[in-house]
């Protein structure tokens, strides 16, 4: 665990916040860092019925099991990767995140047999917002996101432009600037995709927000 | 570009997967009595077939498992995709160039 006054984001050196523009303005798409969130992997055996109301009981809701789905509240949201295996991701760093929200999982799954992982100092977050978000996607990522392929809640694991990521549109054309994506990356990828979106977007007339 | 659809996730693309050739290989019962040439059969050898091929294909950036797939090795054509440990689809699903 790294101590909270060393931690650095992985796109610390770019001076993101002092290029964050108030508002999206005309923008298409705006990008922004969501770093340092709490992130676990959860595996479990999804028939385990125990296990998986013990979870349900100590978040408030329910192991997504359909593919490619995520469930959640404002505290914590899972991500489904595969038949036994989740991400559970704490929207923001603080108290609740990280060895918080792994600590809660062991405490709720104790006696199961399930396996929880902190994942969260090696990957960070995206944000990428806005009526051209899913043309931005698309450049560089083999994934429909046609709004009838792809809605609100659902995510994947997948390669953007060549780095393997997972994607969760956590809101879709409803809201009001248009869907948000949150993009997991490794963090020894961050720099390479942020500046790939930003390059790939430019025709969007990519905005860098807070 | 094969559309691959993996047994958990759904159809994907292609560059998402890893190959691992040929599914079903024996693996031998008594390692320990077999000779180089045995072993290097075992390890190296694979059949080469025109037609279907049933061969292991892991999800490696998506949901990272492995699972196998029946493929026409002339058109490309995926016609059965299953779990890794199950049995081959049945022989009518099979179709002779």
């Amino acid at each position: 665990m790294v101590e909270a006054y060393l931690r650095q984001s992985p796109l610390a050196h770019l001076g993101l916040d002092g290029r964050a523009e108030a508002s999206r303005g005309a923008a298409g798409v705006t990008l922004a860092e969501r770093p340092h969130r709490g992130m676990v992997n959860l595996r479990l055996d999804p028939s385990d019925e125990t296990a998986m109301n013990a979870f349900a009981e100590a978040f408030g809701f329910t192991l997504p099991t359909q593919p490619n789905t995520t469930a959640g509240n404002g505290e914590a949201s899972a991500l489904w990767l595969g038949p036994d295996e989740w991400w559970i991701v704490s929207p923001s760093p603080g108290p609740g995140a990280g060895p918080d929200l792994a600590d809660k999982l062991r405490a709720a799954l104790a006696d199961r047999f399930a396996a929880v992982t902190e994942i969260g100092e090696g990957r960070t977050c995206i944000r990428i917002a806005g009526p051209k978000a899913r043309a931005l996607l698309q450049k560089g990522c083999p994934l429909d996101f046609h709004p009838r392929a792809f809605g609100a809640g659902q995510c994947a694991q997948t390669l953007l432009a060549k780095a393997t990521v997972a994607i969760h549109l956590s809101a879709d054309e409803s809201a009001a600037e248009g869907p948000v994506f949150e993009v997991y990356v490794l963090r020894s990828f961050a720099e390479y995709l942020w500046l790939w979106l930003e390059d790939a977007g430019r025709e969007y007339e990519v905005t860098v927000i807070a | 570009m094969l559309l691959i659809p993996c047994p958990y996730c759904g159809p994907r693309s292609e560059e998402e997967f890893s190959y691992g050739n040929e599914a079903h290989v024996p693996r031998p019962k008594e390692p320990e009595k077999l000779n180089d040439a045995e072993w290097a059969e075992f390890v190296f050898i694979r059949s080469n077939v025109k037609g279907v091929f049933l061969e292991r294909w892991v999800h490696s950036h998506g949901c990272r498992r492995w699972f196998n797939v029946a493929r026409d090795t002339v058109s490309y054509e995926i016609l059965a995709v299953y779990e890794t440990g199950a049995k081959p689809p049945k022989l009518e699903m099979r179709r002779a160039v």
